[in-house]
């Protein structure tokens, strides 16, 4: 019998942090003995493996083990507190410094706390990696130590939009979002990530949404982390018969982010509408990553991604769309576009089909470009100063996806968000 | 108002001369009618007189009010007074209409020293004019040319030309894809605007926009130059004989 005294690899200093981070976080992280057989599993994993680096394929455009240099101690100098939602009169629930600070409820929704799902058990079921590659399910599963559990009861209507409002001040930051939706409800979630200070962060963050029959939802994330944070973000998502769901992902900050979109259409008649806002600037790297599985027949979507990229900034796109050979009929568009205003800044699109049914429409593209000088010249022909018709004709590229909300004041709030982001930025 | 003296320029990206000694002095309060064969330079005149970057004057002078105008970008030749009625123009989504007018008729003023408008005179301004040119409110509320018919587009230049008050008007073939009923709201928006502190060059191919919007002087621009000047009779008389004549005789 041989026995393991090294470990399997050499950590690098931030691996080593983190697992120091968990030995000394480990009695202090909510779960009962389910709980933490399974931090304990996941971490392991991540041991045995390290942070995944260029020679995974699904990580060869983020380096994790070379781009992750350190780890922010867990201390954070400031307070976060809690501020106004995107859009008026949402029902807030905060969860600030990794903390879930709810005290008003919503009328008509099941509400806890994962902390509260973490300590009686019934959370460990949720905490796992979706395959061998998975750094971010087992970083967030091995550290969670709260956030929401939502449950909308079928044909449940929620009157105004529920903004899970994770805020911080630097430090680590653990958070988990869980959301199923009844047959026939119908919500609009806004996830909303932020940091208060300038000091970094490593923040994961997972979200698991189930839509059953016929729901409808609206569920954004706007990730404006800051300068100097590390955002590792995923959204698992299944969609039941018929069920709707707008899915908008708007990246607005962070140094190394890395967004892993991760859906399954499993029901019939079911319809996704994907659309993602990269907004890249100073010297971060962004990773947009989707693996989408249209699982049965009769379903569609549609992938839309707006990337600027400005400075130094590098941006990934990485599409993946799956056809299972059951799923006949299925129509799935996928395009991601670039406006290049950097020749010191770079996008990397790769696009992907595998198609195992005959008898799908599924296509994807990519483009690049810079501002058009047609539309340049006509503003300016207008007596629009050329940085202005520029600040004009880039907000434009993005207002074309963020207007596909529809609901004004949504709109109305994003855009903003994008103009302020803009004009900081050019 | 405008004068044009001896004026060369070239396609900046293969060196192409296309204006080739170029001779034109337009009075304020005149209406000039610039007609041409296909190929002679007509909207390329257009394109220079405003500024745009693709081409290149590598020799002679345009001059507004006096003063020279080569050395200015678009925008600043736009505060300065410079219109272009645009032949094909482009449909911009995401911009929307009625925050263009804004901006545009704003940072004019304000490059000219004067006070931006309020809101509510802005929206004033606007719903008078777009009435005028029978411009209903659906159509502002579109990104800016998005959709629009040709003939729509045609008005909703002539709009942006109403509410800017230029000092010099270019209309680059602005009757092409009109039909009659729409060329007379063009003509007619175009007309309301003649004024004795504004002169309007109009481009044009044919001398049916001229039965609308008279002209005090025509020229014919052939090969990157004016070989004819007359007054109106000389349109018709294009109508009747075609270029060849005049072309021959320049020859």
């Amino acid at each position: 019998m041989q026995t393991t005294i090294q470990p399997a690899i050499r950590l690098t200093a931030a691996e080593t942090a983190l697992v120091d981070a968990f030995s000394a976080q480990i009695g202090e992280l909510p779960g009962n003995g389910a709980v933490i057989g399974t931090r304990d599993r996941l971490l392991d994993e991540l041991k045995k493996t390290g942070l995944p680096t260029r020679r995974v394929e699904a990580w060869h455009y983020t380096d994790l083990k070379n781009l992750l240099r350190t780890i922010p101690d867990g201390h954070a100098t400031a307070a976060a507190e809690a501020a106004s939602p995107l859009v008026e009169g949402a029902f807030v629930l905060p969860v600030l410094q990794g903390v879930a600070n709810d005290r008003a409820g919503i009328d008509g929704i099941g509400l806890a706390t994962l902390r509260e799902r973490l300590t009686d058990g019934s959370a460990a079921a949720g905490l796992t990696a979706l395959d061998k590659d998975d750094a971010i399910g087992r970083i967030n599963g091995s550290f969670v130590r709260d956030g929401y559990v939502l449950t909308v009861p079928a044909e449940t209507e929620i009157s105004a939009p529920v903004e899970l409002q994770a805020r911080h001040a630097g430090g680590q930051i653990h958070t988990r979002f869980e959301a199923s939706f009844g047959a026939g409800s119908k919500a609009t979630v806004v996830e909303r990530h932020q940091a208060v200070t300038e000091d970094a962060a490593l923040v994961s963050t997972v979200s698991d949404i189930a839509l059953e029959d016929g729901a409808e939802i609206t569920w954004i994330i706007l990730q404006q982390q800051g300068v100097t944070d590390t955002h590792l973000g995923q959204i698992r998502v299944k969609l039941g018969q018929r069920s709707k769901l707008r899915l908008f992902v708007i990246n607005a900050g962070g140094k190394l982010v890395r967004q892993e979109l991760r859906i399954e259409v499993d029901g019939e008649g079911a319809d996704l509408t994907l659309r993602g806002v990269n907004l890249l600037g100073g010297e971060s790297h962004t990773d947009v990553t989707l693996v989408l599985g249209h699982n049965v027949a009769h379903t569609q979507s549609t992938e839309t991604f707006r990337n600027v990229v400005l400075d130094r900034a590098s941006g990934v796109f990485q599409g993946m769309i799956r056809v299972a050979p059951d799923a006949q009929k299925t129509d799935a568009k996928m395009a991601c576009n670039t406006l290049l205003l950097s020749d010191e800044a770079d996008f990397a699109a790769k696009p992907e089909l595998e198609i195992f049914a005959d008898d799908v429409i599924c296509g994807h593209g990519a483009t690049v470009t810079d501002i058009s000088r047609t539309h340049l010249f006509y503003l300016m022909a207008r007596g629009v100063p050329e940085n202005k018709a520029r600040a004009m004709l880039v907000n434009a590229f993005v207002a074309e996806i963020v207007e596909e909300l529809e609901e004004e004041k949504l709109v109305e709030a994003l855009e903003e968000i994008v103009s302020t982001w803009l004009e900081r930025h050019a | 108002m405008l004068e044009i003296r001896n004026l060369h320029a070239r396609i900046a990206e293969d060196g192409t001369e296309i204006i080739r000694g170029l001779n034109l002095t337009v009075r304020a309060g005149e209406v000039a009618a610039i007609m041409g064969p296909n190929g002679s330079g007509k909207s390329t005149l257009s394109y220079i007189l405003s500024g745009r970057e693709d081409y290149e004057v590598t020799e002679g002078e345009i001059l507004l009010n006096g003063e020279s105008i080569l050395e200015l970008d678009p925008a600043e030749r736009a505060s300065k007074g410079v219109f272009l009625a645009f032949q094909y123009p482009v449909e911009i989504p995401g911009v929307a209409t009625m925050q263009f007018l804004k901006v545009a008729m704003n940072e004019q003023r304000k490059a000219r020293g004067e006070e931006e408008l309020t809101t509510p005179d802005f929206i004033r301004r606007v719903k008078d004019a777009a009435a005028k040119l029978q411009i209903d409110q659906a159509m502002l509320r579109r990104p800016l040319n998005v959709g629009f018919s040709g003939g729509e587009k045609k008005r909703a230049e002539i709009l942006q030309m109403a509410l800017l008050e230029p000092s010099l008007c270019v209309l680059d073939e602005t009757d092409s894809g009109l039909d009659i009923d729409a060329l007379k709201i063009v003509a007619d928006g175009v007309n309301a605007l003649k004024s004795p502190d504004r002169a309007t060059i109009v481009i044009t191919h044919y001398q049916r926009l001229l039965d609308y919007i008279i002209p005090d002087t025509v020229h014919v621009l052939y090969k990157g130059q004016i070989i004819r000047s007359g007054d109106k009779a000389l349109a018709h008389e294009l109508e009747a004989n075609g270029y060849a004549d005049i072309i021959g005789q320049a020859a």
